[in-house]
C-alpha cells in the first residue's frame, strides 16, 4: 500500500516535501489499552497501529480519553497516583507498560508537546540546552550546533538567533509553543505525541504551527490530539475518531485519514464529521 | 546513548533524593530532641500543688500558680483588645472600602509593617507609651496592650484574606434578599470566613502566650497574685526566661514552666478552634 | 417596609463609620509606634550624637561611650548565619513536602513545621542552653557564643523558609512539570533546573522575612550568645546581639543611656522593614515572570 497523494482539499499551500511521507509500517503497536482513575474507566479496550512517518490525528469530543490515551504513551500516567493502566503498547519489541521500562528513556524516544506551550522560565538557550545536558551530551560546540539546528527546523532561528540568551517568556504565544517543539525534537526523539498543540495559539501563529508539523511527517511519527477537524483533515494521514459511551472512552473508527472523512463507517463517525454530533 | 554519562546522572537524582530525605529526617530529629528534652526534663516535676502553688525561693521551689494567672489575665486583655478590634478592621477592609482605595491601601500597608516590627520594640513602645505615658505602670494592663498591637497585624491579615475569599455570589445572595449589608457581615460572611478568623485567632494567641521580649518592660517581674490588672504580673515564657538566666539550680523549674508552656500553647490553640466552630455553627443554624 | 430599610441603612452608616474609625486607629498605631520611639531616642539623635553610636570606642553607658558596631555586626552575623543554613534546609524540606514524601507523610511533615513554629523563643533559648551550649563547650569554652545562636536561629527560622517555599513551590504551573517530565529530565534536574527556578522570587522572599525574623530575635539570642560585647572575630566568640542589649539594660537605662536602647530599637526596626520592602518588590516584579501560564 502507498501513501495517498495530499488532495488538494485537505493541503496547505505549498510544502516542501522531505523524505518521502509516511510508511504503514507500525511504529507502535497498541493492544487492549485500558485506562481507569480511580473507579472510572476513562478509556475502555483501545487497540491500534501507529504508523512509521505517518502523523495520526485523534479526533472526538472533550472527555473522551484522547488526552488520556495520549499520555499512556510515554507514561505521562505514572505521575497520577490513581491512574490504572491495562493492556500493551508494544514499542521496539518491548512492551512499554512493562514495569521495568526505562522512562526517562522512552521520554526521550517519544517527545511531547502541550496544549499551552510550556517553556521553562529560563532564558532560550537554556531551554534547549537542559535536555541536552541531561541526556549526556557534554561537548558544549555539539549542544551549539543541535540548539541552532533544532531552531532552524521550528523557523525560530532567524528571529531569535541574536537574543538566545534572553527569557524565553518574552516570546509571543506562536514562538513559545515553536521553542517547545524545538525543544521536543533536539533529542531527536522517533515519536512526537501532541496535544492540541495549536488550540491555545492565535489564528496566523497556529498556521505557523500547523505548518511546521506537516514539515515534520516523514522524519517523526507524529500523534496528534486536536479538537479542529479541518486542521485534522489538512495535516494527517491517518485518524482515529474516539467517542464516549456511557462515560467510558472507546475507539470508534481508526483509517486513513481521507476515507474516515469521505467516507465514515460508522454512523456516530459521520455524525460526528458532519458536526451533527458533539 | 552514552550510557555511562545516563548511570552518573542517575546516581546525581539518587544522591540529591538521600540528601533531601536526610534534610527532612534532620528536622524531624532536632524537633523530637527539643520537645523530647522538654518532655523528659520537664515532666517529671509537674505535680498539682507545681501547678497551684506560689512561687518561692526565687522560683527554685514552690510552683507557677500565680504566674499561671498573670498570663491568661495578660492573655484575657491582648485577645480582648485584640478581637474586636481586628475583627471591625478586617470586615471594614474587605466590606466598607472601594478596593485597592487610598486610604485602604495605606492601612493595607501600614499593617504590614507593623506586623514587621520585632517584638522587643514593641516592648520598647508598651514601656514608654502604655507604661509611661499613659500612667499605667509595670501593669498587666500595659502588657497585654502591647500584646495586642503586636497580635492586631496579622489577626486582621488573615481574617480580611477570610473574608475576601468568601464567594461573591453569598453577597449578591444576602443583597437579593434585601438584606442590610450588617446582616449580611453577621449572618453570612463571618461564618463563611471563620476558618480564616480560627487561624488568625490561634496565630495570635500562640505568639502572646509565647512572648517574652515585649512583656519584660511593660507587665514587669512581679511573681505575686496580682491584685488588679493595674499590678504587674509575670507571665510564664518570662518566667522561664528569668529562671535559666537568673537563677542558679532554677534549670529544673525552668523545665517544668517550659513544659506546661508548650501544654498551654497546644491546649489554648485547641480550645480557640472548639469554641469558634461551635459558636459559627449555632449562628448559621439559629439564625 | 420603607421604615425597617432605613433603619438599617442606618445601621449600615454607623457600622460602616465604626468600623472606619477603628481602622484609623490601627493605621495610627504605626505612627504611635515611630513617635514614641523617635521621642524617646530624641535626646541622643537630636545632639547629632547618633553618630557616636558608629564611631565610639564600644560600648560602656558608664562613661557615655554608646559604640553600637560591634553589637551591629553580630547581629548581622547571626542572621546571615542562620539563614545560610535554614535556607537549604527549609527548601530542601519544601522539596521533601511536595515531590518526595507520600501524602501521610507529608501531612505529618508539615504538622511538624507548624509545631516547631509553635515553640516559644524562650523554650528554644532554654534548651540551647542546656543542651547545645554545653556540647559546643567541649569544643571550645565557653560554649556560649555566636554559633550557639547561629545554630538556635537556624532552628527557628527554618520553618519560615519552608513554609513561604512550600507556598512559592505550589504555585508553580503543572505546565512545567509536565513539560519537564515529557523530556525525561531525572526528578534532580526538573526541581534543581525548572522548578526552583520558576518558584525563585517566593523562596527568595521568604528567605528575606526569615533574615528579618533572626534579626529581631530577643530572647533565644539572648540566652544562648554569651552577652559579651565585642565584635565576633570567630564562631566560638561570646557576643552580644542589638536586641539582647535591649533586653539586658532596658531594666536600668537612664537619660541617654535609655534613649541610646530607643535608638537601637529604631535601627532595627529600619533594617527589617528595609528587608520585607525588597521582599515584597521582589514578590510583585515576579508577578509578570509566570504570566504565560494564565
Amino acid at each position: 500500500m502507498t501513501m495517498q497523494p495530499h488532495s488538494p482539499t485537505f493541503t496547505l499551500g505549498q510544502i516542501e516535501q522531505g523524505p518521502p511521507c509516511c510508511e504503514p509500517i507500525p511504529h507502535l503497536s497498541i493492544k487492549g489499552l485500558s485506562v481507569r482513575y480511580g473507579a472510572q474507566t476513562v478509556l475502555d479496550e483501545v487497540s491500534l497501529d501507529i504508523y512509521k512517518g505517518c502523523i495520526t490525528a485523534l479526533i472526538g469530543p472533550s472527555g473522551c480519553g484522547k488526552t488520556s490515551f495520549l499520555s499512556t504513551l510515554n507514561k505521562m500516567t505514572d505521575a497520577i497516583s490513581h491512574a490504572h493502566v491495562t493492556g500493551s503498547i508494544h514499542f521496539d519489541n518491548n512492551n512499554i507498560l512493562d514495569a521495568q521500562t526505562n522512562v526517562l528513556q522512552l521520554r526521550r524516544r517519544i517527545g511531547m508537546i502541550f496544549q499551552k506551550p510550556n517553556p521553562f522560565p529560563l532564558s532560550i538557550e537554556r531551554n534547549l540546552e537542559l535536555p541536552l545536558k541531561e541526556h549526556g551530551i557534554k561537548s558544549r560546540k555539539v549542544r551549539k550546533e543541535k540548539i541552532e539546528k533544532a531552531l532552524r527546523d521550528v523557523g525560530l532561528w532567524h528571529e531569535v538567533s541574536d537574543r538566545l540568551n534572553t527569557s524565553a517568556l518574552a516570546l509571543s504565544g506562536g514562538q513559545q509553543q515553536r521553542l517547545c517543539i524545538a525543544r521536543a525534537i533536539i533529542l531527536e526523539p522517533e515519536i512526537l505525541l501532541m496535544d492540541e498543540p495549536c488550540s491555545a495559539l492565535d489564528p496566523i501563529s497556529s498556521g505557523i504551527v500547523e505548518d511546521l508539523i506537516i514539515r515534520l511527517r516523514g522524519d517523526y511519527t507524529v500523534i496528534i490530539v486536536t479538537h479542529n477537524l479541518a486542521q485534522a483533515k489538512r495535516v494527517a494521514n491517518y485518524a482515529a475518531f474516539f467517542w464516549m459511551k456511557e462515560r467510558v472512552g472507546k475507539l470508534i473508527e481508526f483509517g486513513q485519514c481521507q476515507h474516515l472523512f469521505d467516507t465514515p463507517q460508522h454512523e456516530l463517525t459521520a455524525a460526528y464529521i458532519s458536526g451533527a454530533k458533539g | 546513548m552514552p550510557s555511562r554519562s545516563a548511570s552518573n546522572i542517575r546516581l546525581a537524582d539518587q544522591c540529591f533524593s538521600v540528601l533531601i530525605m536526610a534534610c527532612a529526617a534532620f528536622v524531624t530529629i532536632t524537633l523530637i530532641w527539643v520537645l523530647g528534652d522538654i518532655v523528659i526534663k520537664g515532666a517529671s516535676h509537674i505535680t498539682w500543688s507545681f501547678i497551684t502553688s506560689e512561687p518561692s525561693d526565687a522560683g527554685r521551689s514552690g510552683g507557677i500558680g500565680t504566674i499561671l494567672v498573670s498570663t491568661l489575665l495578660i492573655l484575657c486583655v491582648a485577645l480582648g483588645a485584640a478581637i474586636p478590634i481586628g475583627l471591625g478592621v478586617a470586615v471594614w477592609l474587605s466590606e466598607f472600602t472601594v478596593q485597592h482605595s487610598r486610604f485602604s491601601n495605606t492601612v493595607g500597608t501600614t499593617l504590614d509593617v507593623l506586623a514587621g516590627i520585632p517584638s522587643i520594640v514593641y516592648g520598647l513602645f508598651g514601656n514608654a507609651f502604655f507604661s509611661l505615658y499613659l500612667g499605667l505602670g509595670f501593669s498587666i494592663l500595659s502588657g497585654g496592650l502591647t500584646l495586642a498591637c503586636m497580635i492586631l497585624p496579622i489577626f486582621i491579615r488573615t481574617c480580611e484574606s477570610g473574608l475576601s475569599a468568601v464567594n461573591n455570589d453569598w453577597r449578591k445572595g444576602a443583597q437579593a434578599l434585601g438584606m442590610s449589608r450588617s446582616a449580611a457581615i453577621w449572618h453570612v460572611l463571618l461564618p463563611a470566613a471563620a476558618p480564616a478568623i480560627i487561624a488568625g485567632l490561634i496565630l495570635g494567641i500562640g505568639r502572646a502566650t509565647a512572648e517574652t521580649a515585649a512583656l519584660i518592660f511593660t507587665s514587669g517581674y512581679v511573681d505575686r497574685m496580682p491584685g488588679s490588672l493595674l499590678d504587674s504580673g509575670r507571665a510564664l515564657a518570662v518566667h522561664i526566661y528569668d529562671l535559666s538566666m537568673n537563677v542558679t539550680g532554677g534549670d529544673n523549674a525552668a523545665y517544668a514552666s517550659a513544659f506546661v508552656l508548650i501544654t498551654l500553647i497546644i491546649l489554648l490553640n485547641t480550645t480557640a478552634q472548639s469554641l469558634i466552630d461551635r459558636w459559627f455553627s449555632q449562628r448559621i443554624y439559629a439564625s | 417596609m420603607a421604615k425597617a430599610s432605613t433603619r438599617s441603612n442606618r445601621t449600615d452608616t454607623y457600622l460602616s463609620r465604626i468600623l472606619g474609625a477603628m481602622g484609623l486607629l490601627c493605621a495610627l498605631l504605626l505612627v504611635l509606634v515611630v513617635f514614641f520611639l523617635l521621642k524617646e531616642a530624641w535626646p541622643v539623635v537630636q545632639s547629632g550624637g547618633w553618630l557616636r553610636f558608629f564611631h565610639a570606642q564600644g560600648w560602656y553607658p558608664l562613661e557615655q561611650l554608646f559604640g553600637m558596631l560591634p553589637m551591629i555586626w553580630a547581629s548581622i552575623a547571626m542572621a546571615l548565619g542562620a539563614i545560610l543554613l535554614a535556607l537549604p534546609i527549609g527548601v530542601a524540606s519544601a522539596l521533601f513536602l511536595l515531590f518526595y514524601a507520600p501524602p501521610s507523610v507529608a501531612k505529618i511533615y508539615r504538622l511538624l513545621l507548624n509545631l516547631l513554629a509553635g515553640i516559644p523563643s524562650v523554650v528554644f533559648g532554654l534548651w540551647g542552653l542546656t543542651e547545645l551550649v554545653p556540647i559546643i563547650a567541649t569544643w571550645h569554652a565557653p560554649g556560649t557564643s555566636l554559633l550557639a545562636a547561629i545554630l538556635v536561629l537556624t532552628l527557628m527560622i527554618i520553618p519560615t523558609v519552608a513554609l513561604t517555599s512550600v507556598a512559592a513551590l505550589s504555585a508553580v504551573p503543572k505546565e512545567l512539570h509536565a513539560g519537564a517530565q515529557a523530556l525525561g529530565l531525572t526528578r534532580k534536574t526538573r526541581i534543581m533546573s525548572v522548578i526552583i527556578p520558576a518558584a525563585k522570587a517566593g523562596i527568595i522572599s521568604g528567605a528575606l522575612l526569615a533574615t528579618a525574623r533572626a534579626l529581631g530575635e530577643t530572647m533565644a539570642v539572648l540566652m544562648v550568645a554569651g552577652n559579651v560585647v565585642q565584635t565576633p572575630s570567630s564562631l566560638f566568640d561570646p557576643v552580644r546581639a542589638l536586641t539582647a542589649n535591649i533586653a539586658l539594660e532596658m531594666a536600668y537605662a537612664m537619660s541617654d543611656h535609655r534613649a541610646s536602647l530607643f535608638a537601637a530599637g529604631l535601627l532595627l526596626t529600619l533594617i527589617v522593614w528595609g528587608l520585607a520592602l525588597i521582599a515584597s518588590r521582589i514578590v510583585k516584579s515576579n508577578g509578570k515572570v509566570l504570566a504565560y501560564a494564565k
